[in-house]
């Protein structure tokens, strides 16, 4: 160690010797001590830090956390039907290049002509996905999809001038948990059910749950349960009659084939740009979008950043900058709406290389084939004895409840026996939903082959047997 | 033959480079679609799924179709990624540059083995709900970074989970607040304190989460206003949110006593150390009797900035409020690593699942690979490289460094052109677009702008004294040039990708165009417009 510590490190240049006295000189400190006289003594700590020794060489640093990550069993290695709000699909290999690019994933907040290519490139991605989503306003991503839903019904209330929104009751208790945290110092959030048997919204609860005070009405397409709702436009025009808006949550891989909650009455559209060409990473590949209607009370309204097209003092040259900047937390502090910070603009530069890598053919077929196999596995399931598939009636995407309460067998018993075959089994649903019991949530996608699908089958048939 | 070396050397010592950045005049991506064209393809189905399942979508009721395909590009694959790599080009990044212009971002080295174990398929490929067993790997990665964490700031327990520096800032705003809940006191302690010095989150995020914000503005000295603290608590205190160092490089030697005149009334002190670089194994929380501190990981702990994310960030909290940090929590029996949910006064959650893994991983690798003395090594370079920068700065005329006349910075400095502008009628903002002319970047400073024309220069442990001398000279050149002939200077950048915007759309509704789509249907509403007028 006595060598190693005085060796420059490589990530420091001026821990060199040579430089650091040439520096302390032309400041006229005698140590870096001197340079911190403003801390008086009580607050330093002169203890050892507790932290292990340094892995100063490459070599030693890539041993020690390669054989941490050893530890994992990914899902490439193993056969994952977990979904439930982060989905395994297929990553282009340009969009990891892309996003890998050392200009884009060391860039911070440059200027719109230093970063240049920041600004239009999450300009492209805004338009991209305001095609997929048939809207005219699209924000550069917040942090995650439940900001994004929890922003969009405080966007909603501010729209409004209420105080209190309705949620289905078809959406994760770790959204709602993020909703209710995010919503308590102003705004009351109740629930509506879902149809115990289509699991579609139950309008008859949202009618009783309604009224003048409601500032918006939030369901999802498809529902966490999986369930695409048809009665899309019938909940939009009952919020609308109350004068409430309509904020949908949707997965952006269903819109090759699936209608955007825009052609169903929804004002604000919310979600999840993970599908779009982001590894799962243990929860690392999230990104929030949020898009409207370009009205001036709804674009005043969103905290995000927002990119706009403009021209320059060169004829034919594009521009991009700010639109409404002023709205903002970094113009206004706490004047501005709620705040603006780092979020996650690379997932969006990288969603966007993926709508443009699929286009509207790719993401139609993305769509027909996760809707083949889905089903397709859904109706092998079902063919095992006990086993229900899909528990709901409602039309499904590639999410869908799978009941084993018949099998005599609890779904961690199944899982379990599952895992032993390299299978990872879809979420256990039994204690988020009462109604549930037995029932795990399964996702189904382009990456499965018919024989992955087999192989499930198979193995269920033979958990519960 | 000629000694270029020689030449070079006579041009200037430090030589100011012929730099241009990447001009590729690329077209917005929706003008690359050609009919037909594919990226890429979906698998298509086996036939032996079509022969159990038929045609799924047309079985699908009308009503959630869609009715026609979405008006995407079609492009082939090397278009769509000539595309971004053009665009890429047309960005700067920090491995490029000095990149010290950003103050308060912390714009450091990320080194890129990190990159590579964070792309690795054992952390890419996996789900945030696998079974335990499964996934004990990054479980113990999180679990020793807390570690790390808690030695660093002296303080009891960390949740990972927020998903950069203003989540984490709200995060402990929402502690703050479920802590006053569950005494009973959510109505009365309504008030968070803060220093406008402090970044714009700790106000903009305690706002969101329910309270009044009360700003102390800094002292003749620019430290922070004792008396003024002193008028702002009462029973309303619900706590102080602040960052130390300050956003001016300036520490408050006095931040004991303002936390502990914010303990007398009752309410909490949140350390927000987005500006933690400079004393790292320094000082910590624990010894100024902070209860909450938050890091962000793609500061101090060297994780790219992914042109604004996905970025990380830690919070931290004393043993009596353990209880109320988001679920789940990593816990080791001794044996195995486990999520615990069974939290019951938790806020709950601010992000799904744990937190952002690939950013956890390459910050806990770059801990790793500095240790001990090397995590201090960091600070102490990172606080000398802001002194000298300091000193050679003062050296330009026209440039200034107000308050704490004399005293050392730490981590940052903030600096005021207010002399140049008066003498020149060149701001701060055209400097920096000039300066964006020889290839480095410089950012203002946030608002509101207390110092005049100010600017932040931020230098950390990253950038070597010849890189330093490098950006001074830019800035010494460039202000220069704003007194010689300040037309050049207000009218840059020159040699950047694009010249200067017409700011007139940016606020205006009509002209406003956030997507192409908005942009195409404005003008032909304009000239549609033109037309009946005419």
């Amino acid at each position: 160690m006595g060598k190693r510590r005085s060796t420059a490190h490589p990530y420091i240049p001026n821990s060199a010797r040579a430089a650091k006295e040439a520096m302390l000189r032309e400041i006229g400190a005698a140590s870096e001590d001197d340079l911190y006289e403003d801390i008086p003594e009580a607050l330093r700590f002169r203890g050892r830090l507790a932290i292990p020794e340094a892995l100063a060489s490459e070599p030693e640093l890539r041993r020690h956390v390669e054989g941490l990550l050893a530890k994992n069993r990914s899902c490439a290695e193993s056969l994952n039907f977990l979904g439930a709000g982060c989905t395994q699909h297929f990553v282009p290999a340009v969009c990891d290049e892309i996003n890998a690019r050392a200009e884009f994933l060391t860039a911070y907040a440059g200027e719109p002509y230093d970063d240049h290519g920041r600004f239009q490139s999450l300009f492209d991605y805004a338009s991209l996905m305001g095609e997929l989503l048939n809207m005219d306003v699209v924000n550069v991503p917040t942090y995650d999809g439940f900001q994004a839903t929890a922003t969009g019904l405080r966007m909603a209330a501010r729209i409004t001038g209420r105080s209190e929104v309705l949620v289905s009751r078809a959406v994760s208790a770790d959204k709602l948990s993020k909703i209710r945290d995010y919503l308590r110092p102003r705004i009351r959030v109740q629930l509506f059910d879902f149809d115990p048997v289509t699991g579609e919204p139950d309008l008859a609860s949202l009618e009783e749950a309604i009224s003048n005070e409601t500032a918006a009405v939030y369901f999802e397409s498809p529902s966490y349960l999986g369930v695409i709702p048809s009665c899309g436009d019938d909940v939009s025009a009952t919020a609308h009659d109350v004068g409430a808006l309509s904020v949908v949550g949707v997965d952006p891989s269903t819109l090759g084939v699936l209608a955007p909650p825009a052609d169903y009455g929804a004002d604000i559209v919310v979600g999840d740009l993970q599908p779009l060409g982001m590894h799962m990473a243990y929860g690392g590949g999230h990104a929030g979008f949020i898009a409207t209607r370009d009205e001036p009370r709804f674009v005043l309204e969103y905290p995000s950043r927002l990119f706009g097209i403009t021209s320059t003092s060169v004829e034919g040259e594009y521009g991009f900058g700010d639109v409404a900047f002023e709205r903002t937390s970094f113009a206004l502090r706490e004047g501005g709406k709620e705040w603006v910070g780092t979020a996650a603009a690379l997932w969006g530069i990288t969603a966007g290389a993926y709508l443009a890598l699929l286009g509207p053919q790719g993401m139609r077929e993305l769509g027909e084939t996760i809707l083949q196999r889905s089903h397709y596995a859904a109706k092998r399931l079902a063919r095992i004895p006990g086993v229900r598939a899909p528990r709901f009636r409602g039309a499904f995407f590639h999410e869908f409840v799978v009941d084993f309460s018949r099998t005599g067998k609890s779904v961690t018993r199944i899982h379990r026996a599952l895992l032993r075959r390299g299978i990872f089994g879809g979420k256990d649903l039994s204690s988020e939903f009462a109604s549930l019991k037995g029932c795990a949530l399964y996702s189904v996608t382009e990456v499965h082959t018919k024989g992955d699908l087999d192989r499930l089958a198979d193995a269920i048939e033979e958990a519960v047997a | 033959m000629k000694d270029i070396p020689a030449i070079r050397a006579a041009q200037g010592a430090p030589r100011l480079r012929d730099f241009h950045q990447a001009r590729w005049d690329e077209p917005v991506i929706f003008e690359l679609s050609a009919e037909g064209e594919r990226g890429v393809l979906v698998p298509e189905t086996e036939p032996g799924i079509e022969r159990a399942v038929g045609d799924v979508a047309a079985s699908l009721p009308r009503s959630v179709l869609r009715a026609a395909p979405p008006a995407l590009p079609e492009i082939s694959q090397n278009r769509v990624l000539r595309h971004y790599l053009r665009l890429s080009q047309e960005n700067l990044g920090a491995d490029l540059n000095v990149d010290v212009g950003q103050g308060t971002c912390t714009m450091k080295y990320s080194p890129k083995v990190n990159d590579v174990l964070a792309r690795s398929p054992k952390l890419a490929e996996l789900h945030p709900l696998q079974d335990e067993e499964t996934v004990q790997g990054i479980l113990e990665v999180m679990y020793r970074f807390e570690g790390f964490l808690k030695a660093l700031s002296g303080l009891d327990a960390f949740s990972l989970q927020p998903g950069a520096g203003s989540a984490a800032v709200y995060a402990n705003a929402s502690i703050i607040r479920a802590y006053h809940a569950s005494r009973g006191e959510a109505d009365q302690r309504r008030e968070i304190i803060t220093t406008v010095f402090s970044h714009p989150s700790n106000a903009a995020c305690a706002k969101t989460a329910g309270f009044d914000i009360v700003t102390l503005h800094p002292d003749a000295d620019g430290y922070p206003d004792w008396k003024a603290l002193q008028a702002a608590v009462s029973e309303r205190t619900a706590g102080l949110m602040i960052t130390n160092p300050e956003d001016t490089g300036i520490f408050n030697p006095r931040i004991r006593e303002f936390v502990d005149a914010v303990h007398e009334v009752g309410g909490l002190c949140a350390y927000d150390q987005a500006n933690a670089n400079g004393i790292l194994g320094i000082t910590r929380a624990k010894e100024a009797g902070f209860d909450l501190c938050h890091f962000n990981l793609h500061k101090t702990f060297s994780t790219p900035h992914g042109c604004g994310g996905p970025a990380g960030a830690a919070i931290g909290v004393t043993r009596k409020l353990a209880r109320f940090l988001p679920v789940p929590v990593v816990t080791f029996d001794g044996r195995r690593y486990h999520l615990d949910y069974d939290r019951p006064d938790s806020i709950g959650k601010i992000r799904p699942w744990y937190g952002v893994a690939p950013v956890i991983l390459r910050a806990y690798a770059w801990v790793r690979s500095l240790g001990p003395d090397g995590l201090r090594e960091v600070a102490r370079v990172a606080v000398l490289n802001n002194n000298y920068l300091l000193k050679k700065m003062l050296e330009i005329r026209g440039v200034s460094a107000p308050y704490a006349k004399g005293r050392r910075r730490i981590e940052q400095v903030r600096y005021s052109w207010a002399d140049l502008t008066r003498e020149t009628g060149v701001h701060s903002e055209d400097l920096g677009l000039r300066a964006a002319d020889f290839g480095v970047h410089y950012w203002t400073s946030h608002h509101p702008w207390i110092v005049q024309e100010p600017c932040t220069l931020e230098p950390t442990e990253s950038y070597s004294k010849a890189d330093l001398d490098e950006y001074a000279a830019i800035i010494r050149h460039v202000a220069e040039e704003a007194r010689r002939d300040p037309e050049t200077v207000k009218t840059a950048p020159h040699r950047s990708t694009v010249h200067r915007n017409d700011p007139s759309p940016m606020d205006d509704p009509r002209q406003w165009a956030i997507t192409w789509r908005a942009y195409r249907r404005k003008l032909r509403e304009t000239a549609g417009s033109g037309r009946r007028k005419a």
